[in-house]
């Protein structure tokens, strides 16, 4: 790979990254939290899944963007205009409900976009994908049982998941954005085409909805911003909670 | 008896972290372990899921027993791929957690879609159970009730 190519291809890494330590973060925040121990168990799991993964895209962009940073200085020296995760994984967990419907949504991309990276030619992203698409999948089943069962469950369990599927749905456009950076990498095999992503995702999380008796929202408005590192004002709160030990303290261990 | 197999047999007998029952050998995640005729050792070893925070532990454990053993030069590398699967479990491996309590992930062939065998109860080995949650105690773990004896279980799921 030539060196512009590599800082491009580190570019999408950081994306992914960023997407798993986020979405990671978020889901760690219902620890002790959610409605059932059960559940409290399966949402820290899959947060335990997404930080591995983001430790090791992590590791993978030190090596592409030459900067050898470690992950640390990724995850904790970085500003919020540095990030370039999507603004679905950065939204706040509100209810059960809302939490389901994002991982109903995040994950169904995700795995998509894993089950296309096994054919990358970057053999380390192959590795990783390899791995973290049989994690995905567990995800995504996850979150699909949770949303046939509250959307087809009680009055109230299906007007929650109404609600959180109104709010969340405009972030889902940003997921298939195009750019300069998805277009180039495309030509490079290292990033998914948006295109062949949403074929996967439209079908999946149709029969989902269908199934839970939820009715697919009309795209409205669809924000974006996260890619070039512009976040909505909930991100920033959740950046100054998660860093604030590691800059207040530096080294610091335990 | 050659360097490679003095050190491999230290290494085989680490213990797992979180499922101690295991070695590191009956989990199948010790891939390789290379000597360099100059005293150097690379041990290769393969995380089981991204986020398994039992793998750092595991990496010192090594570490140290080699160490122990009269190894000073050690280095251990995650090797990535190809990708970890509970097949690479062993017979003895699935045996002992059987003995522990915990349903052993299911054996599948290479390159055929796993039949749906059911999972049996590893403490009256009936095959009347279900799973109660996909996630248990740890990242490969699933939790599972047996429907006669009543007990919950833990079941390690096929990965």
């Amino acid at each position: 790979m030539t060196a512009v190519a590599a800082d491009v291809a580190a570019v999408a890494t950081l994306r992914m990254a960023d997407d798993c330590l986020v979405l990671s973060h978020r889901l760690a925040q219902w620890s002790s939290r959610a409605p059932s121990l059960e559940d409290d168990v399966a949402l820290t799991n899959i947060a335990l899944d997404e930080l591995g993964q983001a430790r090791a895209l992590y590791a993978r962009t030190a090596e592409l963007d030459g900067t050898g940073r470690s992950e640390d200085d990724y995850a904790f020296l970085r500003d919020e205009r540095e990030f370039v995760n999507c603004l679905l994984v950065e939204q706040e967990n509100g209810d059960f409900a809302t939490t389901i419907v994002r991982q109903l949504l995040f994950t169904t991309y995700q795995h998509a976009q894993w089950s296309k990276l096994l054919a990358s030619p970057d053999e380390q992203v192959a590795a990783i994908a390899a791995k973290a698409v049989k994690e995905a999948s567990y995800h995504r089943d996850h979150a699909a049982h949770w949303t046939v069962r509250l959307g087809d469950g009680t009055e109230e369990s299906h007007r929650r998941m109404e609600t959180a599927l109104q709010a969340l749905w405009p972030f889902t456009g940003e997921l298939f954005e195009r750019d300069d950076v998805t277009d180039g990498l495309v030509v490079m095999g290292v990033a998914v085409d948006p295109e062949r992503l949403r074929a996967g995702w439209d079908p999946f999380v149709d029969g989902v909805l269908a199934e839970a008796t939820l009715a697919r929202p009309e795209t409205t408005w669809a924000p974006a911003g996260g890619r070039r590192g512009l976040h909505t004002e909930c991100f920033g709160y959740m950046l100054a909670e998660m860093q604030h030990l590691h800059r207040s303290y530096p080294g610091v261990a335990w | 008896m050659t360097t490679v197999d003095a050190v491999r047999r230290l290494a085989a007998g680490v213990p797992d972290t979180e499922l101690p029952v295991l070695t590191i050998e009956d989990l199948g995640i010790l891939r390789d372990v290379h000597a360099d005729g100059a005293g150097r050792i690379v041990v290769d070893l393969t995380p089981t899921y991204s986020g398994c925070p039992a793998v750092e532990a595991i990496r010192e454990d090594v570490e140290r027993t080699l160490r122990s053993g009269g190894f000073e030069d050690v280095t251990v590398r995650m090797v990535m791929s190809p990708a970890w699967t509970t097949d690479w479990m062993t017979e003895t491996g699935r045996q002992k957690l059987r003995e522990h309590g915990v349903a052993p992930p299911r054996e599948r062939a290479p390159g055929v879609r796993p039949l749906q065998l059911a999972i049996v109860c590893p403490r009256c080995g009936s095959a009347r159970t279900d799973e109660v949650s996909h996630f248990g105690s740890t990242q490969c773990q699933a939790i599972r009730r047996c429907l006669d004896c009543r007990e919950t279980f833990p079941h390690f799921k096929e990965h």
